[in-house]
């Protein structure tokens, strides 16, 4: 399958990375060539097969539902690029 | 005692007991070879102030009862968050990031007694194969047969490449379609990883969680059975982490494989491998045989089919996991332009932080997930990991206790060499250890020869789900039979 330019922008929007305009060709053949080596799972009966969920068979473990962590402000705001007040800082979201 | 940072784990233990050398000693002797060999790029933070206390530490509490790694100087993966000291997954979108908390593999060595000697190159975000994607700049191979630079595989290239240099006793690596098992193949060590869920991983940054497994990479087959025990346990902050108990995998090594059933892949024997490795290989399965197991030719029919499923697999995972790179809690944000909202600094952070090989894979994750093609990519991949997996099954099934195979296509390669390469050239390298990942096995690399450069080639067990114990024994028979002594000569 080859992958236009215009598909490539799309899929740069969708994983928030921008890209410059004249670096979206490039990235669309890269993208043609990977995608053209994974078309062989194309090949592979399927059908009836369950996609898998969990490669071992255990169950996920269950646990009381009540608070086992928190109270860490500081400790959680220490990395962050922008922290005010006791919150993350970002540019305006909402007008 | 000479040439302390040649010790294995296990001499070194053992001479720690008996009082013959203390940790301080072997600490500072580590630290020397460190400083000398800046040329490697294999430990990219260094931490002596934290080692040289936790060796204090060690000395003090020497005594018969120990903990098991009391004292041994380690190395550790960039990948493994340590608390308060830096862990940016060789990335730059997590310069300066330093974690309020350690983790739980981590945890669990330095309870043992272990050493941080500091922080270990590797691929960025272990998403490569060759150590040549990270922002540190290249781990370098210590093996050299000319002028050029070698690889020491990746994404775990710093850890070989440290432990294979005698920069440190052993180290920690992780492995999410190949990344302890090919580096240590090229780099001439041992290097385990065990099943999924063996290890936990939280405090791991997370690459693709349904393939992640942290493992040991150490100079022999008793070493990594010593740090895999240490490393290994039921971690209640991972949900996938396996609730069994982690038996004393050192005291499985008894060199007794009378009667074990060994299974040599039909589809494994890829054109264009080289003939010395196909050579390895046969005799690797003479060795066994001699030892007492039963040799017999198996299928592992999808075999095909690993290398293209894991390639929207783990993409996929990544996308998500690295949706949390957004220049907002941690690590680098990007300096905005006037009128720049959100969406302009979520973008432009990501495209400064991530490099081109992650930027590439977060986008095929992307494309694979997007609607439309969901079930025509990814959902048709995870069923045919599930076929993958059932080959796998059925072998186990019919008797096979463990799989042997060539661990890498080819000998390390020189850095810069495959950079116009296409990229599946480049993921060409996991053919053989991919299949493990996706199966959920454990997997060891165990080196078994040199080629006619000189460079070192290594040998493939994958083992029953949970079986690491016999794994390792096989494992350890093979090593015995071997006899593989050689080091690379010292140039840096």
């Amino acid at each position: 399958m080859s992958i236009d330019t215009e598909t490539a922008r799309r899929v740069a929007k969708l994983a928030r990375i921008k890209v410059e305009e004249d670096a979206l060709p490039a990235l669309a053949s890269e993208f043609s060539a990977i995608l053209g080596f994974i078309e062989q799972l194309n090949e592979v009966d399927v059908e009836g097969v369950e996609p898998m969920t969990s490669v071992t068979p255990q169950r996920l473990k269950r646990r009381e539902d009540v608070v086992t962590d928190g109270s860490q402000q500081a400790a959680v705001l220490k990395n962050a690029p922008d922290a005010r007040e006791g919150f993350f800082a970002v540019p305006k979201v909402v007008e | 005692m000479t040439d302390l940072t040649k010790l294995k784990i296990a001499e070194a233990r053992d001479a720690l007991r008996k009082g013959d050398v203390t940790s301080v000693e072997l600490t500072e002797a580590c630290l020397s070879a460190i400083d000398a060999a800046d040329a490697l790029g294999a430990f990219v933070h260094k931490t002596p102030e934290i080692a040289l206390e936790q060796a204090k530490a060690a000395d003090a509490r020497n005594g018969a009862d120990a903990p098991a790694l009391n004292g041994i100087p380690l190395g550790i993966k960039d990948l493994f968050c340590t608390k308060g000291v830096p862990s940016q997954a060789a990335s730059g979108i997590l310069e300066g990031f330093r974690p309020e908390y350690e983790s739980t593999v981590t945890s669990q060595l330095f309870a043992d007694g272990a050493v941080m000697l500091g922080k270990l190159n590797m691929d960025e975000f272990a998403m490569g194969s060759s150590n040549e994607t990270s922002i540190y700049g290249n781990a370098v191979n210590p093996w050299k047969v000319d002028d050029r630079q070698l690889t020491p595989g990746g994404s775990s290239g710093g850890s070989a490449s440290a432990v294979a240099a005698d920069l440190c006793l052993g180290a920690t690596g992780t492995d999410t379609g190949g990344s302890i098992r090919q580096p240590a193949a090229f780099t001439g060590i041992t290097g385990i990883k065990p099943t999924y869920g063996r290890c936990s991983r939280w405090g791991i940054v997370a690459f693709a969680s349904s393939l992640d497994q942290a493992g040991p990479m150490t100079k022999d087959v008793r070493d990594a059975a010593i740090m895999l025990t240490s490393m290994c346990g039921h971690d209640p902050k991972d949900s996938t982490s396996a609730d069994l108990a982690v038996p004393d995998f050192e005291a499985a090594l008894t060199g007794d494989i009378k009667g074990k059933t060994i299974g040599i892949p039909k589809e494994y024997r890829m054109e264009g491998t080289p003939a010395e490795i196909e050579k390895l290989w046969s005799d690797g399965a003479d060795m066994l045989r001699d030892a007492g197991a039963k040799v017999v030719d198996i299928s592992l029919p999808h075999t095909k089919y690993a290398l293209p499923a894991y390639y929207v697999i783990a993409p996929a995972e990544a996308s998500s996991n690295l949706a949390r790179y957004d220049g907002v809690r941690f690590g680098h944000r990007a300096s905005l332009e006037a009128g720049d909202g959100i969406t302009e600094m979520y973008e432009k952070t990501r495209a400064e932080g991530f490099g081109h090989e992650v930027q590439r894979r977060v986008m095929v994750g992307t494309y694979v997930l997007s609607a439309g093609f969901y079930d025509a990519y990814y959902n048709r991949a995870r069923r045919v990991r599930a076929l993958i997996k059932r080959d796998f099954d059925q072998v186990f099934a019919d008797g096979v206790d463990a799989i042997l195979t060539p661990a890498t296509p080819s000998a390390a390669f020189g850095l810069g060499e495959m950079t116009d390469a296409d990229p599946i050239q480049m993921y060409l390298n996991d053919v053989f250890t991919v299949t493990v990942n996706l199966a959920g096995l454990p997997g060891i690399s165990v080196p078994t020869g040199l080629d006619s450069q000189g460079l070192p080639l290594g040998l493939q067990l994958i083992g029953r789900p949970w079986e690491e114990g016999d794994l390792l024994n096989i494992a350890y028979r093979l090593e015995q039979s071997v006899g593989f002594v050689a080091k690379p000569s010292k140039w840096w």
